[in-house]
């Protein structure tokens, strides 16, 4: 029977092949085309004899000739406007093609960008940003303050209608939220342009971390001039103009965007790389073999299957590195038993998260036992007392736990989880189960349901434990300690703290908010409203003559301009 | 034949509008809306976004609006993509599923119908064997599984192909999307043609041709192949549709940039305007072509007329 399957398969093959062979023959000589830069690229490099190659100005190292990176960028864009792009994916375009006040350096570090200093006055009340002269639009018009208050009055205008909208609010911009609101007109913005070169930014709040926000690409400055003259069309190429190291020159959704080297950028000398061109390809295993045909520099992603094969083959090439957020689950918190502290703190204990990172995920994710990623910038960790106790004693305390709150062999917890559709999802949901019903003999029922429905019955409030993860959106605690406020959005598990939420109100008024941080974090290790599983890693496999891919970015915050191609 | 095509349109209108009310509907009420995301949006800015695309309306007005944008060939402003118009995504997109699509068709035609009839002609012989073990092989080897596989031969191992991407539809980059969006279609035909081409064979005008003592290569040509022809051609008229309207698969793993990643995406992503746009065209397209085959009944079939 097998062998039948194979001679078949081989006969499959071979008919393939022969058809293969056919279409060549009608195509004639339309082989020796050039090919384009997108899969000459890796390609060239290989071959490359040693003639006169450029040098690196700084390291001295060879560089290859051609200088086109090919990046994998795991799906399509939503936007590339600034203010309505979301996501990682419309993030790296945007910031390749726009640049900001700030930008987030290779290990998270804030590092000057458009604006070279900046000074808070009036105890963090008011900012005022000095903007370098030379920074220039890619049609050579300079960049100015005015270009600022331009986009930030956009990302909260009504008619804009921003996602991000509220990352303006969260900013603590004064009147932000009341223009969201329409109670007030756009031009009421707590920002102000002081001269061409000058900003001066009013805050209704003293966040002290309001620098490391304007890495953030809802506040880049975008281009009045363009977006009056195209309306929406204003991103296509031809239309756009970008103030960032590279300008966009093609896009096809769903094969590629390219994108040029923007003369006028301000470090354009320093820049290295030609062109970019992105590859939207979604389907993790299809952007594997595209790596693998050296298509590609760096892939978006690894799936997980093949993570054994590829640490063993091509452990130079696979880069694991922390990325910031958490993946993790929330009890709903009216749902009875969900009340009771002791059940949630039981569940939570008894999850073997090195089981999950070491056999499910495989990609060096790191172990959670709190909300916040020890590694969020500012952010002085204290992990809860059951942290550094073995299994073995969370799982004895767990049972006791959940002994005392009624429940045993006799009377078991039944409940379901749910999670959206997703073999990774569904592997780490079934291990969790598993791991309840051996440890403290409760019934679980995994459910899984399409990401939209998902999204809806969990809002809705129809589950008792479902899958939550959260990438940060700055590199601060409070993006992550704010999605459980008794008035978040996000907050689908309804728990409820007014103690919690005091601190998070103090903290946005605070010199030092780390110690209100560290405070909610305690309060969350004695609440337990949900259940930290692992912080995420960012996993790609980067090409060996690549250099500058920012392994340590928490952010995953990959600019082009900082990366170039070695010679072979 | 006026009185045919009129007839058609008169039953294409309503057909349509049906259509476009069931997708509606359907759209609607699934759970979610173009806009429900992991982070969930303050009121203030939901309530932007939705008045920005009239989604704060109640649906029966969304409804007629929808229809009185679609009446001036405006399928509406995309939700996904935020930056383009489903006008737009459609021109760029369907050219290229259609180019592939062309190619397939081309291929399914000729290789399915003369495999087809070389078996029939040798039926339950080796020939005969071959041919319908390589075409169930075809017709059970999924897409999804054959697309990856040929980027896994021609492009990971032996580097002759690129694994991806369009440029222009130069033909190394066509190449194996056409051979994954063909191969089960050419089997498909291969099947039924063989099957129609033996029954053809035996029935008895076929027998009067033989027992005259005309030509065999007469007999087949004029004779047996029209008849043999109908049930491919009442498959060819929708397959045509299906095939020059892309695939997901196709589209995903050779990132060709067709139209036919646009019909999973769209309903994952709650694309109401770009979901509606793909199924009117691909709605249009069924019944033009259903028109087309059976104008095409009349030429190979003299009993049929209109």
């Amino acid at each position: 029977m097998n062998k039948l399957r194979n001679r078949r398969s081989w006969a499959f093959l071979g008919m393939l092949m022969a058809t293969t062979v056919m279409l060549n023959g009608c195509g004639g000589g339309d082989n020796n085309n050039t090919s384009t830069e997108a899969t000459a690229a890796a390609k060239t490099e290989a071959a490359k004899p040693t003639k006169n190659l450029p040098k690196h100005p700084v390291t001295g190292e060879t560089l290859a000739e051609k200088q086109v990176l090919v990046r994998g960028n795991g799906s399509e864009p939503g936007s590339i406007d600034p203010q309505l792009v979301e996501g990682s994916v419309g993030g790296h375009i945007v910031r390749d093609l726009f640049e900001g006040l700030t930008n987030s350096g290779p290990s998270g570090e804030t590092l000057p960008a458009v604006a070279t200093s900046w000074e808070a006055k009036e105890g963090n009340l008011v900012w005022i940003f000095n903007l370098r002269n030379d920074a220039k639009w890619s049609d050579g018009t300079p960049v100015t303050a005015d270009d600022f208050v331009f986009a930030w009055q956009r990302a909260v205008d009504p008619v804009v209608a921003s996602n991000y909208a509220y990352y303006m609010e969260i900013a603590g911009i004064v009147n932000a939220t009341e223009i969201m609101n329409g109670k007030k007109p756009p031009t009421e913005l707590g920002v102000k342009a002081l001269d061409d070169h000058t900003l001066e930014v009013r805050l209704s709040a003293p966040i002290p971390y309001l620098a490391i926000m304007t890495s953030h690409y809802t506040m880049f400055p975008t281009p009045r001039k363009a977006i009056e003259a195209h309306g929406n069309s204003w991103t296509k190429p031809g239309n756009i103009v970008s103030n960032g190291a590279y300008q966009l020159v093609e896009w096809n959704v769903g094969e590629k965007m390219v994108s040029k080297r923007n003369p006028h950028y301000w470090d354009n000398a320093n820049t290295i790389i030609d062109e970019v061109v992105y590859l939207p390809i979604e389907d993790q295993s299809a952007e594997l073999q595209r790596y693998e045909t050296g298509e590609m520099h760096f892939t978006n992603t690894v799936p997980v299957s093949q993570m054994d094969r590829l640490k063993r083959e091509k452990p130079d090439e696979l880069k694991i590195s922390p990325l910031l957020g958490t993946y993790m689950y929330q009890f709903y918190i009216p749902k009875e038993p969900f009340g009771d502290v002791r059940i949630r703190k039981a569940l939570t204990l008894a999850v073997d998260r090195e089981i999950i990172v070491n056999f499910i995920t495989k990609a060096g994710q790191i172990p959670a036992f709190a909300l916040t990623p020890p590694y969020t910038a500012g952010f002085e960790s204290t992990e809860p007392d059951w942290a550094s106790w073995t299994q073995a004693q969370r799982d004895a305390e767990a049972l006791k736990l959940l002994e005392e709150a009624g429940y045993g062999k006799e009377n078991p917890l039944k409940f379901e989880v749910l999670y959206n559709t997703s073999e990774g999802h569904k592997t780490i949901a079934v291990a969790m189960s598993q791991m309840w019903k051996e440890k403290l003999g409760v019934e679980v029922s995994p459910v899984n349901m399409e990401w939209k429905t998902f999204l809806t019955e969990k809002k809705a409030g129809n589950f008792e434990v479902g899958r939550y993860g959260w990438i940060g959106d700055y590199n601060e605690a409070s993006t992550f300690l704010s999605l459980i406020t008794t008035t978040s959005g996000n907050n689908d598990g309804k728990w409820s703290n007014s103690e919690y939420d005091a601190l998070l109100e103090q903290a946005r008024f605070s010199e030092n908010p780390n110690e209100q941080y560290v405070a909610a974090e305690a309060i969350i290790a004695k609440e337990f409203p949900i259940i930290p599983i692992y912080y995420y890693t960012n996993v790609a496999l980067v090409r060996e003559n690549l250099v500058g891919y920012a392994v340590d970015n928490p952010q995953n915050n990959l600019y082009s301009k900082d990366m170039y191609i070695k010679a072979e | 034949m006026l009185n045919f095509i009129i007839r058609r349109v008169a039953v294409a209108i309503p057909t349509v509008l049906i259509l476009i009310l069931i997708s509606f509907v359907l759209m609607h009420s699934a759970p979610g809306g173009p806009f429900t995301n992991e982070r969930n949006l303050p009121e203030a800015v939901m309530k932007n976004i939705e008045a920005k695309y009239d989604l704060d309306k109640p649906a029966w007005q969304q409804f007629f609006i929808y229809l009185g944008n679609v009446a001036q060939g405006d399928f509406g402003p995309s939700f996904r993509y935020r930056d383009y118009t489903v006008n737009e995504l459609i021109a760029t997109s369907f050219p290229r599923s259609a180019y592939i699509g062309l190619w397939s068709f081309f291929f399914v035609v000729v290789i399915g119908i003369s495999v087809g009839i070389w078996a029939a002609l040798r039926q339950n012989k080796w020939q005969d064997y071959t041919v319908m073990t390589a075409a169930m092989t075809g017709v059970v080897f999924p897409n999804f599984v054959l697309a990856p596989l040929l980027v896994l031969i021609f492009a990971v191992e032996l580097r002759w192909l690129p694994g991806g991407g369009w440029e222009g539809g130069q033909i190394e980059y066509i190449i194996m999307p056409i051979i994954a969006m063909a191969t089960s279609y050419i089997a498909q035909v291969a099947r039924i043609t063989r099957g129609s081409m033996i029954e053809t064979m035996h029935s008895p005008f076929i027998r009067t041709a033989r027992a005259k003592g005309l030509p065999w290569r007469k007999i087949i040509l004029k004779h047996a192949l029209k008849p043999a022809l109908i049930p491919v051609v009442s498959y060819l008229g929708p397959a045509f549709v299906g095939i020059i309207t892309g695939s997901v698969i196709v589209d995903q793993v050779f990132s060709t940039g067709g139209i036919g990643q646009h019909f999973v995406n769209g309903a994952i992503n709650r694309d109401y305007s770009l979901i509606l746009g793909v199924t009117i065209l691909v709605g249009v397209l069924t019944i033009i072509f259903n028109a087309i085959v059976d104008i095409l009944y009349t030429y190979l079939d003299p009993r049929v007329r209109y």
